[in-house]
């Protein structure tokens, strides 16, 4: 490091002689390639683990490494782990380590440390838990081997260790790992491409990383999270811009080389310049939903959440937070549309709009005026706009609805509230996550239901039933009939409402080359000229 | 914002110059147009928000989102928002959410400055706990000390309302005070205590008569200053919850589309900028007429 | 004056005790508790009660607020919930453009604002006077960020001549620094200059209204002279004052103005702080800003002695 610098020193310096004795001034090969780029949201947590704010996962993705990763296929890659064997029977797994892995802080990476990160990991994470369930243990053979013992043989081991969405299992020395799952690290060490520079963290404006010298990436090309981890660039400055418009102004005029995530509106004021590029940002996309508290009334009636169905216009909610509509398509599917689980049944209700229908089921049950508690994280650009459209649709259809609005991080501690709406809970709000993240019953957090269900408590035996069955069948026909009944069951009995899926893009200069569309953006394998 | 003027204010007028000032209006307002200017404005903007309700062509709250982002056309006079709101009707509602704040944050400020004010200014021994007090408040930014008091309660208007009257409350209990304390050393006051008249008689007979007309002008100011502070709180996020079409409210929600639809900040901007505009040139005519010491000299 | 200068010196003891009592009690009764925050969501309600121990939360408020002053008073402002970071390192990162921003602000408000005010009270009753007056009006009644965005609007949308936002640090070149700040500090100065135009005429106006300055005039001295000679240096004292004042309004508008400009200065830091709750980093600036709104009074009050020596204590 220190070397390096003093190399790039001296070749300024030199530079600068050359053109003080009049010479022609010449491109200094070894100027240091920076991507100054305005990240999706303000870093405030540094501990991908203790957090599943996507702004942490990506920060994540630049400093930590995974053992398993996720190619542009959907399939699951070895990434730290060099070869893995599984038992006969299904129930022994061992893994071994590449050779040459290293922390940050210069220290080989060892079995012992996965084998913590993965506990922490496991605490937090709802699919780590469903891993942990069926383990019998979890061990350090030697440095370089551990193995995982199973109770049953179950389909999604790999499918958990190599989870491309929030939490991500990421790799972290041992001494990090044993923090307690809710505490927050202390110290930001990985093994992964990049490093990050604490001394230049500017919390709330500047994030800065840079190349891990001594990474080893495999020899595979990269394919979205999985394959080599190459670097072509120096530095990354992830500079927090709160206004977007800022953002917008300061990409068209080349004082940023890339946006993560502009809004869609903005993108007509780069579109039509040459020197910016505007692609797809993950091919997936996102998923708008609406949670629905299953303890309270009115919603405690299924026929209630039924009505609701008829009453929605997906078209509404993403003309409204997207707009323009080649970036968004209407998708029933609680798996995701373009996935291996897409899958329509039983979405003849939510697919077809009518108010009035809406209306009379909610007459039935004897529910319309009823009044519903809404929770608008009014500091949330894409979510705001989207609970005011779902205030005005419930209210279409007879309730009252009382919107109260917050900040997203209050609505995280309200919306883990049991209580009745009128005593600090709550009826309704509407989130979004990641297409990826979504794409199948086990790492799908937002809809499992009964004891291990995520806010808003739906509960139908049958879906629990049916998604263990998921987890633990590995003929993929089975699957895909489980899909289809998961699909249908979690629709009749409505255990949250897709609005929507949509595309955001992500801009960068002409200069920048080689990105990888994805959920998060992954700063190996692109290039910048210049 | 409007503190220039705190310091030049606390000589009283002479008793009775109250009725001989309200007598003079009418000649005052022929040679200063600026109240006439003032005042018509503000009945202007006041006439609109009151009839708001029969004014709007659109529900301010209703959402449409084919209409998004429309610059100003016949059907919406002054554009659309990013989720296709009326801006022409929200922004004359939202007048009535900072008409209101404004002359109750005045009205408050007040009537509790006036309480506060008279004890400072009578009562020795509070007076320095509570001066030192108000030093401390007062040396806290006014926007950070609100929106800092906006952290302790559910945003609402009420909310918005008990901040910015603590974020004021300072400067109209000094002024009292300095005016109690003026008046009392007067003569006539020192007679009608010697005579042994009782404390809250010479208050109410001698000294707060002397108030009265700096209070009027310093509560114009107020009236001002919280409506600038309400739309500054909103704009960043601490104001006003955001369901409400208040004019910072509005603004806010218009920042990221700035450069695509510039009217969403800008037309409630200038409605703000006026009724300021218009409650500033007012409570300067007030003060021109009712402090002749201090009219002479401007 | 010695003795003036230790009173008022000491005075600003209390005020600042006061600063940190109400701040720290304003976020003492707000909801919110910061340790569920730092726990996050999945937290059980005993880890809570653990960090809220570890914090020290669970003591009396009275202990609370004498621990919090006794750090104070060693430097240390605690540590940012969400970053973990120092509140003294979140400061002296973010200081640099606040300063720069305060300081051109002060600068181009002075040096416009007084020559305005000097002008108007030379014309007094003239056109000349009455636009420098209703440009004072209107430039109170402009909000900060509305003057922001029409000056970024015709400056930099339409005319192209100035970037529209962010910052430069002064080491990235002089040029680049002062570019960044000419729309900021035009927007955050308007309401200090119009203050300081409308004080500067009605202190130079009293001046010339008195006695020495009419026997000057009755010698003879051209009135140009007069004004620059004799009128300003008497008038300094309230200019002075006003200075002192509009601190507070350059400190409060600072706020806005880096919202508006996106500028990573103090002002964005603890608006965020506050929207987010990061107790530590609220309690922290705002207690600095104060204090250095009651330093720059006190250095204005000592300089009275300095500016006008009729005044004596």
């Amino acid at each position: 490091m220190l070397m390096r610098t003093s190399r790039w020193v001296g070749a300024g310096a030199l530079a600068a002689l050359l053109a003080g004795l009049g010479a022609t001034p010449i491109a200094v090969a070894s100027e240091p390639t920076v991507i100054r780029s305005v990240p999706i949201g303000n870093l405030r947590v540094l501990d991908p683990i203790w957090t599943t704010a996507y702004i942490t996962r990506n920060h994540g993705y630049k400093v930590w490494d995974v053992l398993f990763a996720m190619d542009a296929n959907g399939d699951i890659q070895p990434q730290m782990v060099d070869t893995y064997t599984v038992s006969d029977d299904g129930l022994t797994y061992t893994f071994t380590l590449r050779e040459g892995l290293l922390w940050h802080d210069g220290e080989p990476v060892r079995a012992a440390d996965c084998v913590a990160s993965i506990r922490r990991w496991a605490a937090r994470d709802g699919m780590g838990q469903s891993l942990m369930s069926f383990t019998e243990s979890l061990e350090a053979v030697d440095d370089k081997t551990f193995t995982l013992q199973l109770t049953e043989p179950i389909g999604f081991v790999l499918d958990a260790l190599g989870k491309i969405d929030s939490n991500v299992p990421f790799m972290m020395p041992e001494r990090l790992a044993l923090t307690p799952p809710t505490e927050q690290i202390t110290e930001v060490i990985g093994s992964g491409p990049f490093r990050f520079l604490a001394d230049e963290w500017v919390p709330g404006s500047r994030v800065v990383y840079e190349k891990f010298e001594d990474y080893v990436p495999r020899d595979e090309p990269a394919s979205l999270a999985a394959g080599g981890k190459v670097v072509h660039i120096d530095r990354i400055e992830s500079v927090y811009l709160p206004d977007a418009g800022v953002a917008m102004s300061a990409i068209a005029a080349g004082e940023i080389d890339l946006h993560e995530s502009p809004p869609t509106d903005l993108l007509r004021l780069v579109e039509g310049n040459p020197n910016v590029s505007v692609i797809p940002n993950d091919p997936q996309g996102f998923q708008l939903f609406m949670v629905i508290n299953h303890l309270h009334p009115p919603f405690d009636d299924v026929r209630v959440r039924q009505a609701l169905l008829w009453g929605i216009n997906q078209e509404d909610f993403m003309a409204t937070i997207v707009g323009d509509p080649t970036r968004y398509e209407l998708c029933p599917a609680v798996f995701g549309c373009g996935g291996t689980n897409e899958s329509d049944a039983g979405s003849e209700p939510l697919m077809t709009v009518d108010v009035e229908r809406a209306r009379s089921l909610l007459e039935e049950a004897g529910a319309l005026g009823a009044r519903v508690v809404m929770l608008d994280p009014a500091d949330n650009s894409t979510l705001h706009p989207a609970a005011l459209m779902g205030a005005q649709a419930l209210r279409r259809m007879g309730f009252e609805v009382q919107a109260d609005a917050m900040d997203w991080s209050t609505l995280t501690q309200r919306r883990a509230s049991r209580a009745a709406p009128g005593e600090g809970g709550w009826n309704i709000f509407i989130t979004n996550s990641t297409a990826t993240g979504i794409a199948n019953p086990l790492s799908h957090n937002f809809i499992r239901n009964c004891e291990q269900a995520w806010y808003g408590w739906p509960c139908e035996p049958r879906i629990v039933e049916l998604s263990t069955e998921w987890a633990l069948e590995t003929d993929q026909d089975r699957r895909a009939e489980l899909t289809h009944e998961l699909q249908r069951l979690h629709l009749e009995n409505v255990s949250y409402i897709p609005l929507g899926q949509y595309k955001p893009a992500i801009i960068f200069r002409r200069e920048i080359t080689d990105v990888i569309p994805g959920p998060a953006i992954f700063y190996w394998n692109l290039r910048k000229e210049g | 914002m409007a503190a220039p003027d705190t310091l030049s204010r606390t000589a009283p007028p002479s008793p009775g110059g109250l009725l001989r000032a309200i007598l003079n209006t009418w000649r005052f307002a022929r040679r200063h147009p600026t109240v006439v200017i003032g005042g018509g404005l503000l009945a202007l903007i006041g006439l609109a928000t009151l009839l708001a309700p029969w004014l709007s062509l659109h529900d301010p709250l209703e959402i449409n989102p084919l209409a998004r982002l429309r610059p100003p056309s016949a059907d919406h006079w002054l554009g659309t928002d990013a989720v296709g709101r009326d801006l022409w009707s929200r922004t004359i509602h939202g007048g009535q959410v900072s008409l209101v704040i404004g002359i109750v944050v005045a009205l408050l400020t007040t009537a509790v400055g006036l309480v506060l004010g008279l004890l400072s200014g009578y009562v020795r021994w509070l007076d320095a706990i509570l001066m030192r007090f108000m030093d401390g408040l007062m040396s806290i930014p006014a926007i950070l000390l609100a929106i800092a008091l906006m952290a302790v309660a559910k945003a609402s208007i009420v909310t918005v309302i008990v901040a910015i009257t603590i974020v004021e409350l300072p400067r109209v209990v000094r002024l009292v005070r300095s005016v109690v304390l003026s008046i009392r050393e007067q003569p006539y006051v020192e007679a009608a205590i010697v005579v042994g008249s009782k404390t809250p008689r010479i208050l109410v007979r001698h000294i707060l008569p002397n108030t009265i007309a700096p209070l009027t002008v310093q509560a114009t100011y107020i009236c001002a200053a919280a409506i600038l502070i309400e739309s500054l709180l909103s704009f960043l996020g601490a104001g006003t919850p955001p369901e409400v079409p208040s004019w910072g409210n509005i603004m806010a929600q218009g920042r990221i589309y700035f450069q695509l639809a510039p009217w969403i900040i800008l037309i409630p901007g200038v409605f703000l900028a006026t009724t300021v505009l218009a409650i500033n040139l007012v409570g300067d005519g007030l003060r021109d007429m009712l402090d002749p010491r201090f009219a002479r000299r401007l | 004056m010695w003795a003036y200068v230790l009173r008022r010196i000491l005075a600003t003891f209390p005020v600042l005790a006061v600063v940190a009592f109400v701040v720290f009690s304003i976020l003492h009764i707000a909801p919110g508790d910061p340790a569920a925050i730092i726990a996050g969501d999945q937290a059980t309600p005993q880890q809570i009660e653990a960090i809220r121990a570890s914090l020290g939360l669970d003591r009396p408020f009275h202990e609370q607020f004498l621990i919090y002053v006794g750090n104070v008073l060693q430097g240390d402002f605690g540590t940012s919930i969400f970053s973990g970071v120092p509140v003294t390192r979140l400061f002296w990162q973010r200081v640099e453009p606040t300063i720069a921003l305060t300081i051109t602000t002060t600068i181009v408000t002075l040096l416009l604002a007084i020559p305005l005010g000097v002008l108007a009270a030379w014309k007094a009753g003239s056109w000349i006077d009455r636009a420098v007056m209703s440009f004072a009006v209107l430039g109170f009644s402009f909000p900060v960020f509305v003057v922001g965005y029409m000056l970024i609007f015709v400056f930099s949308i339409q005319l192209g001549w100035l970037p529209i936002q962010g910052y430069r640090p002064l080491a990235d070149g002089f040029w680049p620094f002062l570019r960044h700040l000419i729309l900021p500090s035009l927007a955050l100065g308007l309401s200090f200059m119009a203050l300081i135009a409308r004080i500067t005429r009605a202190s130079v106006l009293e001046v010339l209204s008195q006695d020495h300055i009419r026997t000057v005039r009755a010698k003879g001295v051209p009135t140009r002279g007069l004004l620059f000679d004799h009128a300003l240096p008497n008038a300094a004292v309230p200019i002075l004052t006003i200075v002192g004042v509009g601190v507070a309004i350059l400190l409060g508008g600072v706020v806005v103005t880096e919202s508006v400009f996106a500028i990573p200065g103090l002002g964005r830091l603890v608006v965020d702080a506050i929207l987010h709750r990061d107790y530590p980093v609220i309690q922290g600036v705002l207690l600095i800003f104060s204090a250095v709104y009651v330093l720059v009074n006190l250095v204005v009050d000592l300089l009275y002695v300095v500016f006008d020596p009729r005044i004596r204590y």
